[in-house]
Formats: C-alpha cells, sequence, structure tokens
C-alpha cells in the first residue's frame, strides 16, 4: 500500500518536473530579451532539480544512492543561481540594460 | 517514466543548442551552456536509475562540478573584458 502511495507520488513530481524543464527549455528559446531568458532558465532549473531529484529519491530508498542524490541535488541548488547571478552581473556591468525601463514611460505617452 | 523525464531533458538540451547557436550576444550563450551543463547532470541522475547503474551517480557529480567552474571562469573572463572595453569607449 505504501509503496503504490510512493510510487505514485515518485510518478508526479518525475512528471511535473519533467514538464518544467520542457518549460524551461522553451522559455529559453522563444522569450525575447536575454533577461527574460534568464529568468525562464534559472527558475526552472531549481524547480525541475527539486522536483526531479525528489522524484528518484523517493524511487530509491534508503541507501547510499540517496545520499548521492541528495549531495548532487543539495550542489545544483547551490551552484545553479550562483551561476544565474554571476551571469546578469556580468551582463548588466557590460552595459546590456533590461529592457523594462521602456514600460515605464510608455503608457503615460499612451495614455496622454 | 524515467523515460519520459529523460526524453523531456533531451529536448531541452536541443533547445538550448539552437540557442546556444542562435544567441545574440555571448551571455545567451553561456545561458545556453550553463542550462545545457545542469541538464546533463540530471540527465545522469535520471539514466543511472533508468537503466539501473546507480554508479553514474558518480559521473553525474563530478559533471555537476565541472559545470560551475567551467561556467564562473567563463564569466569572469567576459565580465572583465567588457570593463575594460566600457571604459575604452564611454558614452
Amino acid at each position: 500500500m505504501i509503496e503504490t502511495v510512493l510510487d505514485i507520488l515518485s510518478w508526479v513530481l518525475l512528471c511535473l518536473g519533467g514538464g518544467f524543464v520542457l518549460t524551461g527549455g522553451i522559455g529559453a528559446l522563444r522569450l525575447p530579451g536575454f533577461y527574460n531568458r534568464l529568468h525562464a532558465a534559472s527558475l526552472t532549473d531549481t524547480m525541475a532539480t527539486i522536483l526531479i531529484f525528489t522524484g528518484i529519491i523517493l524511487q530509491a530508498g534508503l541507501s547510499l544512492a540517496t545520499f548521492k542524490l541528495v549531495a548532487i541535488m543539495l550542489f545544483l541548488l547551490l551552484t545553479g543561481p550562483t551561476a544565474s547571478y554571476a551571469l546578469a552581473n556580468a551582463a548588466l556591468l557590460s552595459g546590456m540594460r533590461p529592457e523594462a525601463e521602456r514600460l515605464g514611460e510608455n503608457p503615460p505617452e499612451g495614455a496622454g | 517514466m524515467y523515460v519520459v523525464v529523460s526524453l523531456a531533458i533531451l529536448v531541452t538540451m536541443v533547445l538550448a543548442l539552437v540557442r546556444a547557436l542562435r544567441g545574440p550576444t555571448v551571455y545567451d550563450r553561456v545561458l545556453a551552456a550553463n542550462m545545457f551543463g545542469t541538464k546533463t547532470a540530471i540527465l545522469l541522475a535520471v539514466i543511472a536509475f533508468l537503466f539501473g547503474r546507480p554508479d553514474f551517480l558518480d559521473l553525474a557529480l563530478a559533471y555537476a562540478l565541472i559545470n560551475l567552474v567551467g561556467i564562473l571562469a567563463v564569466l569572469e573572463f567576459f565580465q572583465n573584458r567588457s570593463q575594460t572595453a566600457e571604459g575604452s569607449h564611454h558614452d
């Protein structure tokens, strides 16, 4: 009984993680600006990592593989946002501005 | 179920490759390379359980370590270059 529940739970987690990975890939390919693409890629990186690794851990049970999976997951969760921050910082320092500034200026002109 | 997840990750890696080839700026390419590296670690972890060979988890850990070092080194290089370039022609 418990095994069935764990199987279904890990199924759902793995499928959700696969969906998040796919969403991140499509977003990184299709979104217009660099910062939008960075947002899609980095956000789904962490979320998909959590979901997929939790799903695999539920399948693995209590063993050495679980410890390794937890280690990989924690490492990816530490390094993913760090790499995204470094990437955004480097892009900002190189003079690439986010395109959101135009949105603050345009609506009053359009309305008035 | 592992097949579905690994297929989704493989499709995402292809999309990241397309973005790396098409990316207008160098940062788009670095972003795609970073995504590719992270997805490699996740794919190795999934494959370890898809084929029932837990040895692959060590490979996933090694790939995750190499990915972080590589991305940070490339970013340090481009950040220094862009700062000096911005100082030379400041608008």
